[in-house]
Order: C-alpha cells, then structure tokens, then sequence
C-alpha cells in the first residue's frame, strides 16, 4: 500500500484542518498529518479515480471569472425576484453538448453552474455527454451553449486534460 | 479580553454593511423561493443565499473576529468551501426528483417547448 496514494487529497486534508483549528503549531500539524494519512487510505479503500489538475494559472484564471460571474448573476436573479426590468422572462431548459468527460470536471463544472444562481444543473447523460441545465431567464439558447463550453468547459478542459 | 464595543468604528462598518447585504441577499433568495412560478425556477431562489449571501455574512464574520482576535480569522472559508461542494448534490436530487415525477406523468419539461412547458397555477 502506497503512504499517499491521494497526495492532493490529503493535502487539502491537513489544510482543512489547520484552518480548522487556526493554528500552525507542531501538535495541530502532527494531528492533522495523521488525518490526512488516513483520509487518502480511506478514499483508496473506496478506489476513487484520481485526479490530475494541471495548469494552475488556468485554474486561478477561472477561479476568478467563475468569482465574478457568481456576484454579476446573484444581482441579476435578485433583481428578477424583486421584479425591476419588469418583462417578459422565459424559463428554459437547454441542452449543451460536452467533451469534458473527467468526473472531477464534471463535478467541478456541476458546482459552478449550480453556483451561479439563474443556471441549474439538472441531467448530464454519459455515452452522449449531452448536459442539461436550467435557466431562470432564457433569451438565447444558442448563445448559453456557447457560454457554458467557452467560458467554463474550455478551461476545465485544460487543467483536467 | 474583547468585547464588541472594542472594534473600531471602520471594521465595525464593515462588519454591518457586509452583514446586511448578506442577509438581504438570503431574504431576498427566500422570497423567490415564494414568489417564481414553477418548480425549476423556484429552486434557482435558494442558490442566492448560498453564494453570495454566505459569502457576504463569513466576509462580515471574518473582519469582526479577525479585528477582534488581532489575527487573521479565516475558519469562515470553511464554510463557504463546504457550502459551495454540497449545496449542488441537494439541488441536483431535487432537480432531478421533479423531472421523475413530470417524465412518469407524462409531462417531460425538459423536451417540451419553452411556451408549452407546464406552468402551475400562478
């Protein structure tokens, strides 16, 4: 048995827990090595498919747009519930055709979409790789699809290449 | 050692101005979850008060117990962090639970047309 068969995994572990306990000493570090030695076997007993992120000046770039977009669209949803621009809003559904196929990317790419209020994810169907998502207010299908694959499958396709 | 009256007047208007715009966000978020019409746009509502509105109350917490403490605060991060990784998993259930229930009554909103998908009294 390899000693860090997740080294990424545990890593996050012990940061975790540092941040948990505000500390930097030697106790909490030790405490919080042994947890992370132990997270990784845990997660190789559940013989999880690893992840390989590269590019970590595309992650922060997309960290960053993602920032934004969270903040410009929590505006625009409540600015629809309280009803300013008051017209015609069309809820839809859209169907977006994708080449990411990593599960950490995917499952990266679910939580932004869902993190972006006014998108919602709601089935992604394997062999096809066809995702749908929700949205609150739908003026271009097309224009979404492009959207979602420029903006955040083409950087999740970088790093989880 | 520390009270609230000890903070400066500076972070004490930080603290309150990212409190309430926190909590105005959540509110706001919960009224939709009222006020939209169908099933899915209703559960966009929610998804406000767990980005930007949690964002907005862990900032506010983190400059109180950062200016307070005289360090660095940043256990809030935490919980934006786990936020953020579960709140798609409850969305995503109750998503797909709705399309269950519309596909086996014979409704699939999500292959009708956008002006004939079934809207639910107003």
């Amino acid at each position: 048995m390899k000693l860090l068969p997740y080294p990424i995994a545990s890593a996050i572990f012990l940061g975790f827990w540092l941040l948990l306990n505000q500390s930097l000493s030697t106790g909490q570090f030790l405490l919080g090595a042994s947890m992370a030695l132990i997270g990784g076997w845990a997660l190789a007993a559940l013989e999880q498919p690893k992840a390989r992120p590269r590019r970590p000046l595309a992650i922060l770039r997309l960290a960053f747009i993602v920032s934004a977009d969270i903040v410009k669209s929590n505006i625009a949803v409540a600015c629809i519930i309280i009803g300013f621009g008051r017209r015609e809003r069309r809820p839809g559904f859209v169907d977006i055709p994708l080449e990411l196929r990593d599960p950490y990317g995917l499952a990266l790419l679910a939580c932004i979409i869902t993190s972006t209020p006014g998108t919602l994810w709601v089935k992604f169907e394997e062999p096809a790789g066809t995702l749908t998502i929700h949205v609150l207010d739908l003026v271009d299908k097309a224009e979404w699809i492009n959207t979602i694959k420029s903006r955040y499958e083409q950087p999740l396709l970088e790093i989880f290449a | 050692m520390s009270s609230a009256s000890e903070i400066s007047a500076l972070s004490a208007f930080f603290t309150a101005a990212l409190l309430l715009l926190g909590s105005a966000l959540t509110l706001i978020g919960s009224l939709g979850l009222l006020r939209l019409r169908s099933f899915y746009e209703r559960v966009h509502a929610p998804t406000l008060g767990t980005t930007l509105g949690v964002g907005c109350i862990a900032m506010s917490s983190i400059v109180y117990f950062s200016t307070l403490a005289g360090q660095v605060a940043l256990r809030e991060v935490l919980i934006v962090l786990f936020m953020t990784i579960t709140t798609p998993i409850t969305l995503m259930v109750l998503v797909r639970a709705a399309l269950f229930r519309d596909q086996t009554e014979g409704q699939d909103a999500s292959r009708a047309n956008i002006e004939n998908a079934p809207r639910p009294r107003e």
